[in-house]
């Protein structure tokens, strides 16, 4: 009986034994978790010889794990910092190589009714640091501010922090969930709640427009409006490898690149980079 | 046996020696497993308590090179991003004891914070709701189990309170975030969908199957003349099981409401899914929370290892562990102890 | 009158709270059924994920799961059943390394599963893996020095191994004595006896114990967050250095980072409902068995 079940299993197993000759191993940020996958989906079906390993976790995830040695690339949402660099660079001998690979509008998720369709950078940056904390400063019902934002080890929080609140911390009573997913989860049901997170996420909750300061325009994240610049919170995407790529990653980088690779950026919801 | 002279004297034998010697060696692991935990818990903590040093920093921009980026992709514009915090990421800061002590945890940040305060306090306030609803039901219902519940019942009833116990953590968190969370929002009303309430509600469900259990046993413990002198001196069925059997079986109840604690202490995917993460300190029930637990479930995977924000998080497994292991330690042998005094020469 | 009242009350109100947690195991299994049976298909069990997460089928997760939990068995069944023998064959109840076992046994039976997971980083994938590494190649490549299905397995296998240890040990209690005697007095050692005559008693109970600490390894999640387990791989581990999915990881990415929660709640329902199936099959069959048990020892 116990025979025949481990027979069955190594039976499964071997099955998906397919030896792979070439892996590569992407790392980090959960931003960038769907677009990755798609790449290394679509990317394998093309190159049966190679095999694409995919994992999320977080830009600072990706990072260490390339510090640590652990990944081939790591993808992250934001850039590396000093301090990351330094530490490849007593690891590895290396500054690690950097490539931009997609653009992000950052969105403002709000629930689909919240009457406040708009905010000032100003306005955000209050909100999130604990200075406002009811919607009727800023022209919303009376009700108290549900404030969602992202664990402090991924891209979004850090870009968040650094260019929305000029790098001063997040309010305590920001509910810090552990993916985008969750924090456009918790606006779609929290009638008072706002959010931030990828533009490619936002499903069943109303985008904000964002303007720089009181007296522009405000713009909603959209291809042109981030290419242009007019919206004024997006960023890179980015890759980055230990050393310059070669080979199999070399083909595989270059076919990110390529017009294929950017076609798929756009079908997930970002903006391409070229 | 029959005549004949019985050599009663044991032969050595040199393979029932090795076979003793290697069963001995091999049960021997479990409490191995025990001294490497304490010791490589708190050896990738211990960092914090020595000072750091502090890494020259050179001012000068470290520019990577880049690749795939041609001259045209130049002339696009984006967001200039500001460097300012990045630069000082939460691997070089200090954890003093002043440090851990605060009330914030900031650890990604220009100064990181390490205040544990919020985090302790979290994880004590989610654990004592959790308790002070799941015991009583707990309690209750082994009382209904072993003293009221027809034969029949109380062979389906064990089982089937026990089979909660084999709920995966990570279904129960599932099920509060998608379900308990919504439906107790409309039920009462409250601002966060998330809060500890919701957390303590969730991991009470955790709870709840080891404190029934544990009291089960105890109240089967207790000696049958007991209850029969009892009942035979007229007083009825519950007064038994409320005068007599309860407080006969007190001891193992504290031990199951120990053990319910530390379960619920050193829960990590229900309260990592259901209570909000804020690190906040307020008595308030229904604000959300950030536990010890879920914030080693959060952030490890994130770290750089051996930054003072790793050797932290290692501090707080510490922590967890440490409180655990007197938590088991107490119900073991303060519970043994009182149980044997209680029944000697009885049972 | 009044005590009449105050009994029933207390009566009652013990009825109530157990009727209160069999309703709310009720409420739970007839949500997570409810929400995932239609989705529950060939392909969706037999299919990897696809459409970056949003659609296919957890395929890659159940296979991590049952590689998990049988690499996992390898190391806990063996050397908890060999410590629920020294117990129960071999031990003397009153010395001092018995009770620092049997202390051992209950304190890591209480150790919370994210400390396990820190052990395991600490311990398995840095000191162990990394030095193995070191020895190979001189830190220049970490190949073992990171998570992979090897340490996560060893990692559970320390969390379960309690579980283990007190079934078998009830097992092996069970076996009557004169059994033992007997054999020992037909000229066998101790161990021969063991061996021959004790553990063929018992075999149900170290059944038992397999499945049971199969069935918390299957569930749990914390250990193995940062020893081995990862969001998405396009294959199966093929070698004990690779990482694999998991179930209960899936369904907690799945609930918490996918791209759309909404349009996945379906494959969150199912991956919750074919976790549940599988831990449910497993403590059903350890009940059966104890039955089974039960019914041989009369």
């Amino acid at each position: 009986m116990i025979k025949n079940i481990l027979i069955l299993l190594t039976g499964i197993i071997a099955f998906g034994f397919s030896q792979k000759n070439e892996t590569i191993t992407v790392k980090g940020s959960d931003t960038m978790v769907i677009i990755a996958q798609r790449w290394a989906e679509l990317y394998m079906s093309k190159h049966p010889d190679v095999t694409v390993q995919v994992t999320g976790g977080g830009s600072g995830v990706g990072i260490s794990a390339l510090i640590n040695g652990t990944t081939d690339i790591c993808n992250a949402s934001r850039p590396m910092k000093k301090s990351e660099k330094e530490k490849l660079k007593q690891r590895f001998n290396t500054l690690g190589v950097e490539i931009k690979v997609a653009k992000d509008g950052l969105a403002i998720y709000v629930r689909e009714n919240n009457p406040v369709t708009e905010l000032t950078l100003q306005q955000l940056k209050d909100i999130y640091t604990g200075n406002i904390t009811n919607w009727k400063q800023v022209g919303g019902p009376d009700a108290k501010i549900i404030v969602y934002g992202r664990e402090n080890s991924s891209g979004t929080y850090v870009y968040f922090k650094d260019n929305v609140l000029d790098s001063e911390d997040f309010a305590p009573s920001v509910q810090t969930l552990p993916g985008t997913a969750a924090v456009v989860n918790a606006v779609s049901k929290d009638k008072y709640g706002i959010g931030y997170g990828g533009e490619a996420y936002a499903k069943g909750i109303n985008i904000l427009k964002v303007k720089k300061d009181a007296n522009s325009t405000a713009y909603p994240p959209t291809e042109e409006n981030v290419k242009s610049g007019d919206y004024p919170i997006s960023r890179y995407l980015y890759m980055y490898t230990r050393s310059r790529p070669t080979g199999v990653m070399k083909e595989y980088i270059d076919w990110i690149l390529s017009k294929e690779g950017q076609e798929i950026v756009t079908k997930v919801g970002y903006f391409p980079v070229k | 046996m029959v005549g004949g002279n019985i050599n009663l004297k044991k032969r050595f034998r040199f393979g029932e020696f090795i076979a003793e010697k290697i069963i001995k060696g091999v049960s021997f692991i479990s409490f191995a497993v025990i001294v490497l935990i304490f010791i490589f818990v708190f050896r990738e903590a211990a960092p914090i308590f020595s000072p750091t040093k502090q890494t020259s920093t050179t001012n000068t921009e470290l520019v990577q090179e880049t690749y795939g980026e041609e001259s045209s992709a130049a002339s696009e514009t984006v967001t200039e991003q500001k460097n300012k915090s990045v630069e000082s990421s939460g691997s070089e800061g200090d954890a003093t004891a002043k440090n851990l002590l605060g009330n914030e945890w900031q650890p990604v940040s220009e100064n990181p914070k390490y205040g544990l305060l919020p985090l302790i306090v979290g994880s004590f306030k989610v654990t004592f709701i959790a308790v002070l609803i799941g015991a009583p039901i707990a309690i209750l219902a082994a009382l209904y189990t072993s003293f009221f519940a027809p034969r029949k019942l109380r062979e389906f009833l064990k089982p089937a309170i026990e089979f909660l116990s084999g709920f995966p953590s990570v279904v129960i968190g599932f099920f509060a975030l998608v379900t308990l969370a919504s439906l107790f929002q409309n039920l009462f009303g409250y601002q966060y969908r998330l809060n500890a309430f919701v957390g303590g509600i969730a991991l009470s469900l955790a709870a709840i199957p080891i404190i029934y259990s544990v009291t089960e046993d105890a109240l089967s413990a207790v000696p049958k003349f007991m209850t029969e002198a009892s009942l035979a001196l007229g007083a009825t069925k519950w007064q038994t099981a409320l005068f007599v059997v309860l407080p006969a079986a007190t001891p193992g109840v504290f031990a199951a409401l120990l053990l319910g604690v530390g379960r619920a202490f050193g829960e990590t995917m229900i309260v990592l899914m259901a209570t909000g993460n804020a690190a906040l300190m307020s008595i308030d029930f229904f604000e959300p929370i950030r536990t010890m637990s879920a914030t080693i479930g959060a952030e490890m995977a994130e770290v750089v290892f051996g930054d003072t924000h790793y050797n932290v998080l290692f501090f707080i497994g510490s922590i967890l562990f440490v409180f655990t292991f007197i938590l088991n330690a107490v119900a073991e042998f303060y519970v043994r102890n009182k149980l044997q005094k209680k029944f000697q020469g009885t049972a | 009158m009044k005590k009449k009242i105050i009994g029933w009350m207390f009566v009652f109100s013990t009825a109530a709270a157990t009727l209160l947690i069999v309703s709310v195991i009720g409420f739970m299994l007839f949500e997570i059924i409810r929400g995932g049976w239609g989705k529950i298909s060939w392909e969706f069990l037999t299919g990897a994920p696809a459409e970056g997460m949003t659609a296919g089928g957890i395929f890659p997760a159940i296979i991590g799961t049952v590689l998990l939990v049988l690499i996992m068995s390898v190391a806990a069944v063996p050397i908890g059943t060999i410590t629920a023998i020294y117990l129960s064959e071999y031990a003397n109840r009153n010395s001092i390394f018995t009770k620092l076992i049997r202390f051992a046994v209950n304190t890591l039976a209480g150790v919370p599963a994210i400390v396990f997971g820190l052990f395991g980083l600490g311990f398995f994938v840095q000191f162990v893996g990394g030095g193995i590494d070191k020895f190979i190649s001189g830190d220049a490549q970490l190949h073992w020095g990171q998570p992979n299905i090897l340490w996560a397995s060893l990692t559970m296998a320390l969390l379960t191994l309690p579980v283990v240890i007190v079934s078998v040990e009830e097992s092996l209690r069970a076996v009557p004595r004169d059994l033992r005697e007997g054999s020992l007095a037909l000229g066998a050692t101790k161990f021969q006896t063991i061996i021959k005559v004790v553990l063929p008693n018992a075999y149900t109970g170290i059944l038992t114990g397999a499945i049971l600490a199969v069935g918390r390894g299957a569930g749990e999640v914390a250990p193995i967050l940062f020893t081995g387990v990862a969001y998405f791989l396009p294959h199966l581990p093929s070698s004990l250095s690779d990482q694999f999915m998991q179930l209960g990881y899936h369904l907690y990415v799945m609930s918490t980072q996918s791209t759309d929660v909404e349009a996945t709640i379906g494959i969150q329902y199912a991956t919750a409902l074919v976790l549940l199936a599988l831990t449910f099959l497993l403590n059903f069959s350890t009940v059966f068995l104890r039955y089974r048990l039960r019914a041989k020892a009369i």
